[in-house]
Parts: structure tokens; sequence; C-alpha cells
């Protein structure tokens, strides 16, 4: 635990790259593979399932550091971090542990949850008097189940490429889909590349960019390929060894919940790997993504649910063909191969996100006007002669998102940040006119720049007219332009609108709060297409 | 309240002796708990603090100020109110103020901490009826390490760093902070150099006879000048300037009681952050006022709502002090911070 609650804070610490992969190596060097294992289970984001809910930690640690509730609740306000409060308030440590992160987890964590209340009570408490500051605090994330460091999978995945001394591509490989946290598991990440691949495993997916300029800047038009930006799933329909298997991008293994998805790979030749994206699709067209949100939950489907809301798989990327990796050659050779076994299969489960054709930038500007019309979020760019790279380089791949729809809103209420921003007042609730009222329409965490935040913060607490709990009511004065991804109506929000996407663009200093839109304005903005 | 203390807009006044402690304005006659820039204002016509901080004092407030000096436990008698200085382990001369009048004894405490520093003589907890307390860090999850574990700490960064050829760079407030680091850390590891700021205070401090390693001002060097291997001390407000570049590379650090918590040494974007205060933790806090024996207690500075609530579920008569310095923040924000520390 000692060396792991190290790692932790050596990660912590640190907001260069390079100084956390060399945490990584450090640790991935020394440790156990029992340990191992499970420090890449954490570190990818993986977790148990909650074994103690945080409240109970709390009281706990207000019991025994003898600290009332209402002062409980200071400390959480003035800390921001439920594991970290626990931490500091607990009496420090009386021994100290041997125990590694494996014997952490496995003897004094995973059994937690089938423990009664009082039995769980006791357990913590010993663990807290063997653990010092850091341990507790890891210790304490990882019950609850809240363990984020700032480190992505990539990271991971490039210490340990080095440890190993293979490619960063084998070890992705390695990383993806269902493993368990055995010591096995761990040897094996980093063994020797056998070349022997498990039938089910996804291909690492490739990530686009956001382009924020004018696509001018990515150079000739004719080394460019543009397709729309689908609202749904990205995943990955891989059928080898006679076997189906549906990924999505959490590196979910979901083939059971689209049905009509993996009968769909059933008719895919072996040694077949597609990247596409799921969407809900009537015979009319497509479906709004919220009616996609009503199976994204379910493990299973019924009927009715299939009946009513049906998806194909948008394919864009050929991955395979006849178990060959296609990834190294150029997009362009493998469009030509997706296009050629599309008709093939022949099944209307699966179409080709269509090519949009364009002869200069001035062109596809105008084309990227249709977004809205057609349900997507713009366009992507992709570089003709580019390979299928892994995770998010930059330059071959661009999302070119349609302006997010704008509206001026005033700031109504506000609380205080979590973890770095814990004692800022950065998460705000706005409201737009009706009737000579604010009605609330969206909550946005901060989009502003530090020294805006500090402002803002400061006016907050200068301008509160009323506190419920940590929420403040703030005097209506400032108004800011907030950007959504899309409007919907709600019959369970207040203002009937919901807001998806929220966040701050700018603060309009040069507006009065009573020239802010009205309700009525927003309403005129709601997303076509959309039930009503 | 008591009748020997009185808020006012120009500061705390004590009525029957007519003088203030540490007013914010002018005034004719100001008692001074410390040298720092929240507590000794300019301008007042006659100043009264301990003799260990006179040369700090010279140094902030001007070398012709009208300074009368009391040795700790030296008392005298201001028109009936007897007045004398005992030690607030907060930084050098840093004093509580005792005042007895009629049998009754107030102690207005300034900052304090209650663990030693060699920079400074250390807290003596003085009995009286009302305790005038600070609660900067008046809230449980504010516990210190001891000072040998702490520079642990920072001697291994040192350390490392040096090992790695790079320079420390280590953010303390000018007064108090930064000779407590050069006092603390393992001289041996390489050489001091000091910003502007810090190597006027630090002067200031060696005139006092305070023993500290040698150091040298950064601005003596020539600008080509290697800093690898060496530590620089140097105020807050000095990160993210352009003079930190004659350091490069380097890893910085900040030295701060606000350092305990993660949010707040992850917003400052720093390598490190060692948690140091010259401020009593919370159990300092409670500490220091029980061993006062004092049964009314008056918070200002810091998390007074809830230190004075705390200590009134406890039994004592325990109230906020406004002061002027609270404004309408409700807990320092991180440049509060280094004004405070
Ligand atoms: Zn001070
Ligand atoms: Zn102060």
């Amino acid at each position: 635990m000692r060396d792991f609650a190290r790692l932790f804070t050596a990660l912590d610490e640190t907001t260069k790259t390079t100084e956390k992969v060399d945490a990584l190596v450090a640790y991935f060097r020394t440790a156990p593979p029992a340990d191992a294992a499970w420090a890449v289970y954490f570190l990818t984001g993986r977790k148990p399932r909650q074994a103690v809910a945080a409240a109970k930690l709390r009281a706990w640690a207000g019991e025994i550091a003898n600290v009332p509730t209402w002062l409980l609740d200071e400390c959480y306000e003035a800390v921001g971090d439920a594991a970290e409060v626990v931490a500091l308030l607990i009496p420090s440590a009386q021994s100290t542990t041997e125990l590694g992160l494996a014997g952490w987890v496995e003897t004094r964590l995973l059994p937690l949850r089938a423990l009664a209340d009082d039995e769980q009570k006791g357990a913590i408490l010993a663990a807290w008097r063997e653990l010092d500051l850091a341990e507790c605090f890891v210790w304490n994330k990882l019950i609850t189940g809240g363990f984020r460091v700032g480190v992505s999978q990539l990271l991971v995945t490039r210490a340990l490429a080095k440890v190993a001394a293979l490619p960063q591509d084998v070890i992705a490989h390695r990383l993806m889909g269902t493993w368990e946290p055995t010591p096995a598991f761990a040897a094996e990440l980093v063994a020797p590349d056998s070349g022997a691949s498990d039938a089910s495993r996804p291909y690492p997916f490739f990530l686009a960019h956001q382009l924020d300029g004018e696509p001018a800047a990515l150079g000739e038009p004719s080394e460019w390929q543009a397709e729309w930006k689908w609202d749904g799933i990205r995943s990955q329909l891989i059928r080898r060894a006679g076997q189906t298997f549906l990924w999505s991008r959490g590196e979910e293994l979901v083939t059971e919940r689209y049905p009509e998805l993996a009968a769909l790979g059933d008719k895919l030749p072996d040694g077949t790997a597609l990247d596409g994206e799921i969407l809900p699709w009537s015979g009319a067209g497509i479906m709004p993504f919220a009616q996609l949100q009503k199976r994204i939950g379910r493990k299973t489907v019924g009927k009715k649910l299939l009946a009513d809301i049906p998806v194909v798989l948008m394919a864009y990327d050929l991955l395979e063909l006849a178990g060959t990796d296609l990834r190294p050659s150029p997009l362009s050779d493998r469009r030509a191969k997706l296009d050629a076994l599309i008709p093939q299969v022949s099944d209307a489960r699966l179409q080709p996100s269509a090519v949009v054709p364009f002869a200069s930038w001035e062109d596809l500007t105008v084309v990227r006007r249709e977004s809205r019309a057609r349900q997507v979020e713009g366009l992507m760019l992709k570089r003709l002669a580019s390979p299928y790279r892994v995770g998010r380089v930059t330059g071959d791949w661009w999302k070119w998102k349609v302006e997010p729809y704008t509206v001026d809103a005033v700031l109504i209420y506000a609380q205080k940040g979590h973890g770095k921003r814990a004692n800022l007042y950065t998460d705000y609730t706005f409201g737009v006119w009706e009737g000579g009222r604010l009605v609330p329409i969206a909550k946005a965490y901060s989009g502003l720049t530090d020294a805006e935040i500090r402002e803002v913060d400061a006016f907050i607490r200068r301008n509160t007219t009323e506190t419920f709990g940590p929420v403040r009511t703030v005097k209506p004065e400032l108004v800011f332009e907030l950007g959504f991804e899309g409007i919907q109506l709600s019959p369970r929000h207040k203002s009937g609108i919901a807001t998806r996407f929220p966040r701050v663009l700018r603060r309009r200093a040069d507006k009065p709060a009573a020239e802010a839109d009205t309700l009525e304005n927003v309403r005129r903005l709601l997303t076509p297409g959309a039930p009503s | 309240m008591t009748r020997l203390l009185q808020t006012t807009d120009a500061g705390l006044y004590c009525p029957p002796g007519n003088f203030y402690i540490d007013p914010w304005r002018p005034v004719e006659r100001a008692v001074i708990t410390h040298a720092h820039a929240d507590h000794a204002r300019p301008g007042s016509a006659a100043y009264l603090a301990a003799t260990p901080g006179e040369h700090l004092m010279r140094t902030r407030l001007g070398a012709d100020i009208d300074l009368q000096c009391l040795d700790y436990g030296e008392s005298i008698t201001e028109n009936g109110v007897t007045v004398s200085l005992h030690p607030a382990g907060h930084v050098l001369g840093s004093a509580q103020i005792r005042l007895e009048y009629q049998g009754e004894i107030a102690v207005v405490a300034g900052d304090y901490k209650v663990t030693p520093d060699p920079t400074c003589a250390t807290f003596e907890p003085v009995k009286c009826h009302t305790f005038v307390t600070e609660s900067t860090f008046g809230l449980p999850i504010y516990r210190w390490e001891t000072s040998e574990e702490i520079f642990a700490g920072v001697d291994r960064w040192w350390r490392a760093n040096r090992d790695a050829k790079k320079t420390s760079v280590i953010f303390a407030y000018a007064l108090g902070k930064a000779q407590r680091v050069m006092a603390g850390v393992d001289a041996s590891i390489g050489p001091i150099y000091l910003h502007g700021a810090t190597e006027v205070v630090t002067r200031a401090y060696r005139a006092s006879g305070v023993a500290l390693p040698e150091t040298k001002p950064v601005s003596a060097e020539s600008r080509k000048h290697e800093f690898a291997g060496s530590l620089v001390i140097a105020p807050p407000s000095a990160a993210g300037t352009p003079w930190m570049r004659k350091f490069e590379p380097y890893s910085d650090a900040m030295a701060s009681g606000w350092m305990r918590v993660r949010g707040t040494r992850r917003r400052r974007a720093l390598d490190r952050g060692f948690v140091l205060s010259d401020h009593a933790d919370w159990p300092g806090l409670l500490w220091a006022i029980e061993a006062t024996g004092a049964d009314n207690v008056l918070v200002t500075h810091g998390s007074t709502h809830e230190l004075a609530r705390y200590l009134r579920e406890r039994g004592k008569n325990a109230d906020v002090l406004a002061t002027h310095f609270q404004g309408e923040a409700d807990e320092p924000t991180v440049n509060g911070a280094e004004a405070v520390e």
C-alpha cells in the first residue's frame, strides 16, 4: 500500500507528463505482479463496486475525531472531497502496514461489501489505524470508488510499454476488453509479444481532436475526407473465430444489449473488425440521441423497445479484414475495402457513413450548415493518407462541430467547486427571463479563466442574498453567454426544456441582466426532430 | 465582551488604557503584536512592541518611528492598565499582549503557534479571564506534523533536485516563514539564495541575533549564474513571474499551512506543497485556549464562526470578534493566505 500511495502522491504532485510516466515506470519495475495488476486496474479507471458509502466514512471519522456533524460539514466544504476530509480528520496512524496493494484490496477491501454495518465500521476503523495520511486518502478513494489521478490509460500504456520494452499498441491491445487483475494478467501484460491475441479483443479506438480554427489550416482539401459527425455510441463490431463481439468506446462488451447488431455481426466474414457508430434508426432515418439513451443502460432489451428504437451500425472504418490488421494502411484503402464489403453483407443494419463530397473548404463550410437539420454534430475531417492510430494523436482526425446553441443567461445560484476548486464558487446555475422571473435553464461548471473565476467568486461572496446549505442565491446581475450542444423539451425541468452539455462561453460584461434572453427565445432554438 | 477591549473603526481599542492594539488606521498610541503587514501599520504617533522585534518593526515601518520596546514579561502601566508582552511563537518578536485593569485580565494573542521555532521565542500560555485568539486554521482538518518531519521532506526534495541538477525554489512569506525555512533545512545540501524582499527581512533577523545559515542574495549574481543544486527562497508573489526564468530548470514548492488541502495545493500548480505554518493548528488552538484558563474567548482572523461555535458547545463563553480584515470573504483565498501568513 505504501508504494502505491507514494505513486499516487508522485502522480498527483506533477503536471508534467514525462514525470508521471517516470513515476509509473519506477512503480511497475519494482511492484510485485499482484500489486501491479491492481494498480493497472485502478489507474485505468476501473473500480470494484462501491464498498461503503462516503457518508458513512464521514460519519465514522467525525465520531472518532470527536467532530460534530456541523463542523464535519464545514470541513467538507473547505476540502471538497469526502475521502480526503476523512483522511485529514482521523487520528494519525498507530502502526504501519507492510501489506501490499493486492493484499489490501483482496483481504481488506473486497470483503467489506459482505459485512454488516457494524462489522464494516470495525474493519474500516482498524484500517485507518494502520494507514498514514497519503495511504489513508488512497484507501478511502478505493473504498468509495472515486479513484482518479489525472493519469490517462494512454500514460499507463506508455509506462508499461517502457517496462516491457514493447510497442505501445501491443500494450494498449492487452489492456482492452475484460480482464481480471490477477498476477497472471500482470505478467501477461509485459510478456514478450507472442502475436496470439484474444479473439474478442477490439483495437484501441483512434480519437479525433476538436478543430477550433478554420479548416483551411489543414492544407489541401483533396488530402481530406469529410463525413458527418454522428451523435451515437462509438463502437467496434468484431467477427472472429465464429463469434461476434460488439464493443463500446468505454471498452465495454455490449453485444447482448444490441441483439440486432449481434445478428448483423454473424453475417460478417470471419476476421472482420468494423469501426462505427451505433445510431437509433427508424425507417425514416436517424432518431434523437435521447431515444438511444433509453437503450444504453439496459442489459437486456424487450421486444417493444427493440421495435420502437431499432439501431444500426453506421460504419466508417475497416480495421481488420480476413484476419489482417489493416490499421497501417491509409484511410483511402481501408475505405475502399469497407465500401466493397458493405454490399457483400447486404444488411440494412450495416450502413456506410456517407462521404461528404467537397472541392474547397468554402464548399464544406456551406455544407456544414446542414448539420443541425441532419441531426448531426458537424463534420469529421480525416486525412486520406493516415493510418488508423492509437488514442488521441493530433493531426489526422478532426471533429469540426457546428457552433453550439448560444444563450445569454443570468447567474442566479452558485456553489463551490470540488477538488482543485474546492474553495471557489465555480458551479453556477443560470436563468433566463419568463414573465419578470428568472427560471433556471442550465447548470455549468466554469468555462472561465482563472482571473475571471476569482472575479466572479468575489462577486458571489459580496452579493449573496440567501444560502441553502452549500448553495448561494446571488443577486441577478452577471450575464454569461452559454453554449449548448442541444436543447430539448423536458417536462421534468422547471423551465420545460433540457439543455445538453451546457458550458460557459464568455462573460457578457456589456449586457445588463434585464437584457438577457427570455425563455421564449430559448424555446425557439429547440432541436429539430426532438419529441414535442 | 470586556470593558478592557472594544472594536472601533480604527481597530481594537483599550478604553481605560487609551491605546489601540494592531490598529489599521494611524492612532496616537499603538501596541503591536508583530511586524506582519496586517498587524503593524504605518502612521501612528507612538508604538509599543516586544524588544526582539525592534529591528523588524523599524525595517517595516521606518527607522525613525517612535517605538518603545518591552522585554517579554516586563510590564508598564498606561493610565492604570498594566501592559506586558509574552511570546506568541509566531515570528521573531511576536507577542501576546496582556492587559490588567482593576483585577481583570485580558490577553490579545495576535497570531501565534504553539510549536517550537528556532527563529523566535516559544509561545507561553498566559492565564487570563478573556483571551482573544486567532483562528486562521480553525478547522479540525488542520493538524501539523512536527518540524522535523516537515523539514525531512523539504530536505529530501532539495537533495533530489540537486542530484537532478535542478534549482529548488521554495515560496515562503518573507517575514518569518522564510527564516524558519533557512533555519530548518540541512544547509549542507547546497547554497541558499534569497529573493530581494526576503533578503531585507533576513538582514533584520541577523541584526536581532537570530542564528541563520549563510545565504546570498539572488541579485548579487550575474545573469548567467548557475543556480542548479541551490535552494532559492522567495515570497509567494514571485511565483509565475519572469524573475523565475533564471532558475531553469527548477522544481517549485510552497511552504504554507494551506498546503494541507490537496485542492489548494493543486490550484497553485506547484511541484510541492509543504505544510509548514506559523499559525497554530486545530489542536494547538484548543490547547492554547484551554491553557489560558479563560472563560471568555473572542475569536478573530479566519474560521472565526466555526471555532467560536465549537467552543460554545464545549461550555465556553465564546464569540466572534469582528475585524476589518475578514471583509466579505468567508475563508481566506489563496491571495489572502499570503497576506496572513
Ligand atoms: Zn502574522
Ligand atoms: Zn495575521
